[in-house]
């Protein structure tokens, strides 16, 4: 018989992240260590080692990204009616395409404000997998496995939240706002790496707010007390070890802190939020940025209405109504802070949309080449990686699988893509199976 | 036009009538009778508990150590109720718990949980997690509400678990009509057209029958454990034959299952090939009635310790060999697990008799903590290891929603509840869920909970609205009201929430709590039952 695992105290969980935190910053110490000792030596510069030195030092990032801004395309968005247009073709069923700012690379008509940043942004046009069911497209595109009754693989926020520092951040580090029915969870990683749900950010956040006020509150917490001692009584080792106390404990900070007021976007200027758009997945992304800013390492924002099996074009362009404001001001909003950076921003949904158009002028699942949409993170721009058939056939030049995508990001955020984790099923796990994508990771964006 | 505005008047004031009829007067509670089940417990049934209690009491002889005193019938009787039912016991049945004669208070309560459709709906759930997983599922192929209301009508009948596992593993026929191939068309991958998932049903069928971890040699031969590549393959040829057509899952007698080899992409035949005891596969029926027998085989006695494990951890929180489906062929066990596979195996594969088994052991009856008689008394991770104390485990989320909302009411709910009861219970459930999240197959919660399970309870919606001042629908009001002094109430709200009784410096310190400030009782009521919803102990079975 195995011995029974007991939950290992919190204190012992921090420790674990500040080391990982130590590990992680390790790379960046070191090549700044190399740059000042090149740099102080003055005439060093002319030996060939430090030259090569300081290449070396610019051509990684300057420092691995430290957040993800996942927004997710709930329903499946057409590749064909966002970004990987194929104008004058049969497929395109009449969707029209504009020019970007990048010479050549053409995004549908509804994202004018996207295509002037689009220097920013590169484009995966080529992702394939093989799930066309939503449920397990979700859990494909989010964890970057197929479904596996064996084993629940953890989101790629859980993930982030896993490997990166704590930090002095008191609020949830993985949030979901607007979620679907399936927001990012943490898997074997435990359910502590769970997205916090939260909803549109005119609301108040759920279940943050004490419902009496603070003396009676006070009050509460005593009788509280009385309870626990008398649970305590007898087993004293166990009830420690469910750390119930220290929960409700972190619990309590989270409820009194100031970085609660992150999720708040009406402390933000009336014109940049009308910028972002005055939708609730516009305040979504306006709120994103704010908890970023908090050290928040993942946030999911939310819009759902992809799924158009009847009048394809008409939902789609009212979602980039949505969309394309949203996304631009989030990526200048960014790039203005000097964010943009140290944030990934991703956008996608769990697949594309048939290249033939429905008898109800609808697009079906389509899971055979679709399109992810990279920014920031250090990762290179301004650049559209693969092509779907302009005839609408399964063929992609250059595929791209997902796990590729997620390895990618993790690379981008200083994770090592192939860290493996134990399954409760004792069987390892990595953090991802694909290889990072060498043409997004060739450079500084 | 004015027909049909009467004919729109007629059916809503007969609506509405029905609707008052049920609101009336409240059915009686279902009878309860102790006596079939004292019936059940024959010589053969005293024999094997007194086997299971001595193998214990030797076990704890040898490590010298003193188990933990026996814990109070209501803590019992919780436990049976979160165990079984996925909730608590209500107030009303508390007090008639103790209007019964001692000796048959036991019996009396299981005879009742035996008879409660509460108890066939969480036990059906509960399995089916292990037969079919919490997810969606392809669309249109698979039903899972038909297949867990299914599962609950053969529990409810007391079908032996050999059938029911014979009916999952081997019937034909739509998924709508004969619930149990859902079991089947569950692996289904849409759009793919290759069926049914061979791979996905010989992992299920090693675990959920078997608790055998065959999938880690899907792809390779295990790394620590018996089982080659060829075990998989194997097993998964047994589901080779099982096609899905317009009439559901039929076989098909010349299919052949192939693999593809990864690495030349060439194609090789699998025959069907049992991973062990190969002489106990019968020789007739096709070949998933051929496996479905050697599964059940009363001589696979790997298939019965996999329920006692798995019925031990749904009464314990914790099973006998964890993970709870992960039994190795040649481990070392503990005594009980073969006492209780053995009577299993010989007595019909009856369920409720392995439950009420376990019920009546010494070890199911220990408190959780140490003899308050004895100040040396401690207990030792070795207490834990040897079961000579009640493990203190997590509720899962589904029996926390369902204990706060039966601590809210005075009366049970039950299948017998007013429709509006029940909807509300519902209502709260999907609610809460989706906040505290769902356990899924997951059966161990080695984690202590996260910091969004507290908030919810402490600032979230269910909660305030199950305990706020509603002299119509909450416990709280009404015992604020009823109560005729503070002791009183207190008590009551312990009983209802903790099923326990206050100790005496619980009693000093919530009366006097109740006597203090504006004389507004139901705001003091309320933080009442907001502490006892909040404390380790409410959430935790112990």
């Amino acid at each position: 018989m195995k011995s029974r695992t007991l939950p290992q105290p919190l204190a012992q969980l921090h420790a674990r992240e500040h080391a990982l935190a130590e590990q992680h910053f390790q790379g960046r110490f070191d090549r700044r260590s190399w740059l000042r000792l090149a740099g102080l030596g003055g005439l060093a510069w002319l030996t060939p080692a430090a030259e090569l030195l300081a290449r070396r030092a610019e051509a990684a990032p300057a420092q691995p990204a430290q957040s993800i801004i996942f927004l997710w395309l709930s329903g499946g968005p057409s590749q064909l009616e966002t970004f990987a247009p194929h104008p004058n073709t049969r497929i395109a069923a009449g969707s029209r395409a504009i020019r970007t700012s990048v010479p050549g690379l053409l995004i549908d008509q509804h994202y004018p404000r996207l295509a002037e940043l689009m220097h920013h942004v590169s484009l995966v046009r080529s992702v394939v997998s093989k799930e066309g069911d939503h449920e397990r497209g979700a859990y494909m595109v989010k964890t970057g496995y197929r479904p596996n009754p064996t084993v629940v693989h953890p989101s790629i926020g859980a993930i982030c939240c896993h490997q990166l520092p704590v930090g002095n951040t008191h609020i949830p580090r993985h949030v979901s706002i607007l979620p679907d029915a399936w927001p990012g969870h943490g898997g074997l990683l435990g359910a502590e790496y769970d997205a916090f749900k939260t909803y549109d950010p005119l609301g108040p956040v759920p279940d943050i707010e004490a419902r009496v006020p603070e003396p009676r509150l006070e009050k509460r917490f005593q009788d509280l007390d009385v309870l626990e001692r008398s649970f305590a009584r007898g087993r004293e080792r166990q009830a420690q070890s469910t750390l119930h106390g220290l929960l409700v404990q972190r619990a309590r900070t989270m409820m009194t802190t100031e970085q609660i007021k992150a999720f708040d976007v009406s402390e933000e200027p009336a014109e940049l939020r009308a910028r972002y758009g005055e939708t609730p997945f516009g305040r979504g992304c306006l709120a994103a940025r704010r908890l970023i800013e908090q050290g928040v390492r993942c946030v999911e924002v939310t819009l759902a209405g992809w799924d158009t099996h009847a009048n394809n074009h008409q939902q789609h362009a009212a979602l980039a109504g949505t969309l394309d404001p949203a996304l631009a001001t989030l990526l200048a909003d960014l790039k203005e802070r000097e964010l943009l950076s140290r944030t990934v921003v991703i956008c996608t949904g769990e697949f594309g949309r048939t290249p033939k158009v429905n008898g109800l002028e609808g697009r079906d699942h389509w899971p055979h080449g679709f399109t992810v949409l990279l920014a920031g993170g250090g990762l290179r721009a301004g650049i559209a990686l693969g092509e779907t058939d302009p005839e609408g056939g399964q063929q992609v030049v250059r595929p791209v699988s997902v796990p590729a995508i997620h390895a990618t990001v993790l690379t981008a955020l200083g994770i090592d893509p192939q860290h493996e984790e134990i399954s409760a099923i004792g069987r390892p796990i990595k953090f991802s199976e694909g290889e990072p994508l060498p043409e997004l990771l060739a450079g500084t964006g | 036009m004015w027909k049909r505005n009467l004919l729109f008047a007629l059916v809503a004031a007969a609506g509405l009538l029905a609707l008052a009829g049920s609101l009336a007067p409240t059915r009686p509670p279902l009878p309860r009778d102790g006596a079939p089940l004292a019936a059940q417990q024959d010589v053969a049934f005293r024999t094997t508990l007194t086997r299971l209690n001595q193998a214990f009491r030797e076990a704890w002889q040898q490590a010298g150590i003193k188990p933990a005193p026996r814990a109070d019938e209501l803590t019992v009787i919780r436990r049976l109720s979160l165990a079984l039912e996925g909730t608590i016991p209500s107030l009303e049945e508390l007090r008639q718990f103790e209007e019964r004669p001692a000796q048959d208070r036991l019996n009396w309560w299981l005879a009742g949980i035996f008879a409660d459709v509460r108890h066939h709906d969480y036990l059906a759930e509960r399995l089916a997690r292990a037969y079919v997983g919490t997810k969606g599922g392809p669309f249109v192929l698979y039903r899972r509400r038909r297949f867990v209301s299914w599962l609950a009508d053969e529990l409810a009948a007391n079908r032996p678990y050999d059938q029911l596992v014979r009916r999952l593993i081997a019937s034909n026929g739509l998924w709508t009509s004969t619930p149990a191939v859902n079991f089947l068309t569950v692996t289904i991958v849409p759009d793919n057209e290759q069926g049914v998932n061979e791979r996905e049903l010989a992992a299920r069928v090693a675990r959920a029958f078997l608790a055998k971890r065959i999938d880690c040699a899907e792809c390779h031969d295990h790394p620590f454990d018996r089982w080659k590549q060829a075990d998989f393959e194997g097993l998964a040829a047994f589901f080779g034959q099982a096609e899905n057509s317009l009439r559901g899952i039929q076989d098909d007698p010349k299919a052949v299952f192939e693999v593809e080899e990864p690495e030349t992409k060439s194609r090789r035949r699998v025959e069907p090939r049992v991973p062990y005891r190969a002489e106990l596969v019968p020789a007739e029926g096709t070949l998933r009635e051929r496996l479905a027998g050697w599964v059940t085989h009363p001589q696979n006695k790997e298939f019965s310790r996999a329920i006692v494990n798995r019925v031990w951890n749904l009464m314990f929180g914790r099973p006998l060999v964890e993970p709870v489906d992960d039994v190795r062929l040649d481990q070392q066990v503990l005594p009980a697990m073969d006492i209780l596979a053995e009577d299993f195996a010989q007595h019909g594969f009856n369920l409720r008799r392995l439950i009420l088994l376990i019920a009546a052991s010494e070890v199911f009856q220990l408190d959780s903590r140490s003899d308050p008689a004895d100040p040396a008394h401690q207990i030792t991770p070795e207490h834990e290891a040897l079961w000579a104390v009640f493990p203190i485990t997590r509720l899962r989320p589904e029996q926390v929603v369902g204990a706060i909302s039966q601590a809210s009411r005075l009366e049970t709910i039950s299948s017998q509840s007013h429709i509006l009861v029940k909807l509300k219970r519902l209502a709260d459930q999907q609610g809460f869920l989706q906040r505290y999240g769902d356990a899924g197959e997951e059966e161990l919660e080695p984690h202590g909970g996260t910091i969004p399970q507290r908030l919810l309870m402490m600032n979230g919606e269910i909660v305030r609205d199950n305990t706020r001042e509603n002299l119509l629908a909450n416990a709280a009001t009404q015992i604020a009201v009823l109560a005729s002094k503070p002791q009183r109430a207190v008590e009551t709200a312990f009983l209802c929430v903790l099923t326990r009784r206050p100790t005496p410096e619980e009693f000093e310190h919530f009366s006097a709590r109740l006597r203090q400030g504006d004389g507004n009782m139901a705001a003091r009521m309320e933080d009442l039952y907001w502490a006892l919803f909040n404390c380790s102990e409410f959430s935790w079975n112990h």
